[in-house]
């Protein structure tokens, strides 16, 4: 069984850095060779965190931040600490994100608000934290588990 | 963000040229898909079989083109790739769209 030594991906805060940073994160993973569905709920969720926080965190026309994701290997998953220095999340905490209510007429089917609901769905353990001038998210994502 | 179309029979087949339909992407793609289908047939099939991701900006931006075909004309979407086609089933949008694996699949049910 393949254990991953901890590592960190850091980016500057843009939309297409965001891309890059999955790409350079889901490499990282190689070794661990995860199944289509595994790599996709890693893929998922990194997304949406990300572009929460580079539509959020750091807000145009504020400049751009950094953004670091570390990712420690244990027996029951990957367990990721993603950071910023941008402003911090609104209500103190993490969205519970809830499914959007889809028995609604055509033009009022939502068209935003899945992020959430899909981090709180894939992930385990979410946790948001303000340490000073950081945003701290910790999750854990489970995939790649040693029994 | 390079989409394809083509027209058979009533039906207008739009196919994205991407990998990604992401939060970089999404404006782009909104407007691509208002200017393939103005003016087109009553139904829309988005072939999305070269799309390997898609995140909730991209899903989104999926939802709101079909919003643009307004009541009277229809969107169904075919040929998704596995992460994309999770993306759809966890927000039960799948519930929303016909869905079809393929998009000849999608032509022949759609043309009866």
């Amino acid at each position: 069984m393949v254990m991953l030594s901890p590592f960190e991906v850091s980016v500057n805060s843009s939309e297409l850095a965001v891309r890059e940073a999955l790409q350079d994160f889901l490499q990282a993973l190689d070794p661990l060779k995860l199944d289509i569905e595994e790599s996709g709920t890693v893929e998922l969720v990194l997304a949406e965190v990300l572009n929460n926080i580079v539509e959020h965190a750091y807000p145009s026309p504020a400049p751009s931040g950094s953004i670091g994701i570390r990712c420690v290997h244990h027996n029951d998953g990957l367990h990721l600490t993603i950071t910023d220095h941008g402003q911090a999340m609104p209500d103190g905490t993490a969205p519970l994100g809830r499914q959007a209510a889809l028995n609604v007429d055509l033009m009022d089917l939502p068209e935003g608000g899945f992020g959430w609901f899909l981090i709180q769905d894939l992930a385990r353990d979410v946790t948001y934290t303000r340490v000073g001038e950081e945003n701290q998210l910790t999750m854990r994502l489970a995939v790649a588990m040693h029994a | 963000m390079q989409l394809s179309t083509k027209t058979e029979e009533q039906l207008r087949i739009v196919s994205v040229q991407e990998s990604r339909i992401d939060a970089a992407v999404a404006i782009e793609f909104k407007d691509a898909m208002r200017a393939e289908t103005d003016g087109a047939s009553d139904t829309v099939v988005l072939d999305l079989s070269e799309v390997q991701f898609i995140d909730s900006s991209g899903l989104g931006a999926i939802v709101a083109a079909m919003k643009h075909l307004g009541a009277e004309r229809r969107m169904a979407l075919a040929g998704l790739t596995p992460t994309v086609e999770r993306v759809f089933k966890l927000t039960r949008m799948d519930t929303v769209f016909s869905v079809f694996s393929t998009v000849d699949g999608a032509l022949s049910a759609l043309r009866n």
